[in-house]
């Protein structure tokens, strides 16, 4: 079924009998060509792509729980492409691309808002920093303006410009960033996977993988073994959790992020705000709230919750900058695992087993590059080759030397 | 989450620094055969287990001493708390 203007007005008159499932409730098979595990957004858009753009068939999604039960339905939804490094960028900016498409492409109403993102400058060197950011930014084909504190006090002026120990000094914004509605992000997919044929296999959990003689040739399940010329991990959080019982320890620790939303506010924050001297973002939900992050606590964690120094460090950036934020009562907060990867950035790529394909260490940066990762793992799925976007997201990259590592933070995930 | 320092007592977590798993105390032999291949596992790969962890902290608001201390990074219990000094003499480390 097709979803438009019209179906909405004919189904309203109808009674809204008409509306159907927006994906089947697939059983298993016994056998796929590809066999992708994890039901987020990553492992839908890999499955999405492989069979839209690789015209590939036979694909299966396995999630352990409901899909976007997991991260793709516990981030704070922002989506940008402000990256410095030559092996980040331009995928990135291939994501935000696809974005700009999405809703159209999928037939899905992602409320994709590109309304903007800001990177608030407090000192000189790292003014210097950003134009230099900015700059690659450019060359790589995405936008980049530098802002003055002036014309960040027009378009927000409840700033705390002169503060005594962060003042602002302008910004550096991303107009085409913005945020998109997370959860619908993941049924968009799912959806349009599911009309081309893919199965969506929910409560059915990978408890091994089959390899004979150095191939992996399918997954042992709660649901039953399935066979599979390929399979595909796409878990990022339980990442080690997972590659363990292929007998492979991963350059990834587990850490727990934490978000926060505020209670239903009238608009307020038109865009995407970051702190520069701390760690801290927000943007204001179409519901209202403030929803707000910002340092992960920093040790292994797979607890989904938190610990209280973290949370009144990012409540500190947040009144650092804007002091309003101060008469907001907290709604909710919760936790996600992230896969920190010992140089902040993803891992798309072949394993030394031939068949078994692994995505996993997007930090705390997944959700942005949702739809190249997922088009880049069906690239690497369906061509054995990496997409051109992605050609750095290797596993030997860190014992070659060829580290991405954007904020320069060496083989410390905490510190990503 | 409160770590039960061997020398201070019960301090909070917000003062110390995490390092990463304990086997980092067991740096490889870099003139032993198989040395750099040793080095790449020790630098960059991590078993980061569900479960009991064995994982170093520094008390950098304190006494500077470094911690083992044993945690489940499941439940965020922390079972013990050991110096990381006698852990590495335990374990052959500087003798």
């Amino acid at each position: 079924m097709r979803y438009s203007g019209f179906r909405v007005i004919k189904e309203a008159l109808t009674g809204h009998r008409g509306w159907g499932p927006a994906w089947r409730d697939a059983a298993p098979q016994d056998a796929y060509d590809y066999v992708i595990i994890g039901g987020g957004g990553h492992g839908l858009a890999t499955a999405y792509y492989l069979a839209k753009e690789f015209g590939q068939a036979r694909i299966a999604v396995l999630e352990k729980g409901w899909i976007g039960g997991g991260n793709v339905g516990r981030n704070t939804t922002i989506i940008r492409s402000n990256y410095m490094l030559d092996g980040n960028e331009p995928f990135y900016e291939f994501s935000l691309k696809l974005w700009e498409g999405l809703e159209q492409d999928l037939n899905y109403n992602a409320m994709v808002s590109q309304r903007g993102i800001l990177n608030l400058i407090h000192s000189d060197a790292q003014r210097d920093a950003f134009i230099r950011r900015g700059n690659a930014m450019i060359l790589n084909g995405a936008d980049a303006e530098l802002l003055s504190t002036e014309q960040v006090m027009a378009r927000y002026p409840f700033l705390n410009v002169n503060d005594a120990r962060f003042p602002i000094k302008g910004g550096l914004a991303q107009h085409r960033g913005g945020t998109v509605r997370h959860d619908a992000v993941a049924w968009g997919y799912a959806r349009a996977a599911d009309q081309r044929g893919v199965d969506i296999i929910q409560n059915c959990e990978v408890t091994g993988f089959r390899i004979e003689r150095g191939r992996c040739t399918g997954v042992e399940t709660t649901r039953g073994v399935i066979d599979a010329g390929k399979v595909a991990a796409c878990v990022a959080g339980a990442s080690s959790r997972l590659m363990e019982k292929a007998g492979m320890r991963l350059p990834i620790e587990s850490h727990v992020l934490q978000a926060f939303v505020s209670e239903g506010l009238k608009p307020v924050l038109p865009g995407v705000i970051t702190f520069g001297a701390g760690h801290f973002y927000c943007s204001q939900s179409d519901k209202g709230g403030l929803v707000f992050g910002g340092d992960i606590d920093g040790y292994n964690s797979y607890a989904q919750r938190g610990n209280l120094p973290v949370v009144e460090d990012v409540c500190e950036g947040g009144m650092a900058i804007f002091p309003m934020l101060g008469r907001a009562r907290l709604l909710r907060m919760w936790g996600g695992l992230m896969d920190m990867s010992m140089d902040g950035s993803p891992i798309i790529d072949r394993t030394h087993i031939d068949g078994l394909y692994f995505n996993g260490g997007w930090c705390y940066g997944g959700f942005k590059a949702t739809p190249a990762s997922g088009f880049a793992y069906a690239h690497l799925l369906a061509t054995d080759r990496p997409h051109p976007t992605a050609t750095a997201y290797r596993f030997d990259r860190f014992a070659k030397g060829r580290m991405i590592d954007e904020k320069g933070m060496g083989n410390q995930p905490n510190l990503h | 989450m409160l770590i039960d320092h061997p020398l201070l007592g019960p301090r909070d977590a917000a003062e110390f620094v995490y390092k990463g798993d304990a086997a980092l105390i067991h740096r490889p032999d870099g003139a032993a055969e198989g040395a750099l291949e040793a080095f790449i596992d020790y630098g960059y790969l991590r078993d980061n287990p569900a479960g009991t962890h064995r994982e170093l902290w520094f008390h950098e608001q304190g006494d500077r001493s470094w911690l083992v201390v044993t945690r489940d990074t499941v439940t965020h219990e922390i079972s013990r708390v050991e110096l990381a000094r006698d852990v590495a003499r335990r374990e052959g480390r500087s003798k």
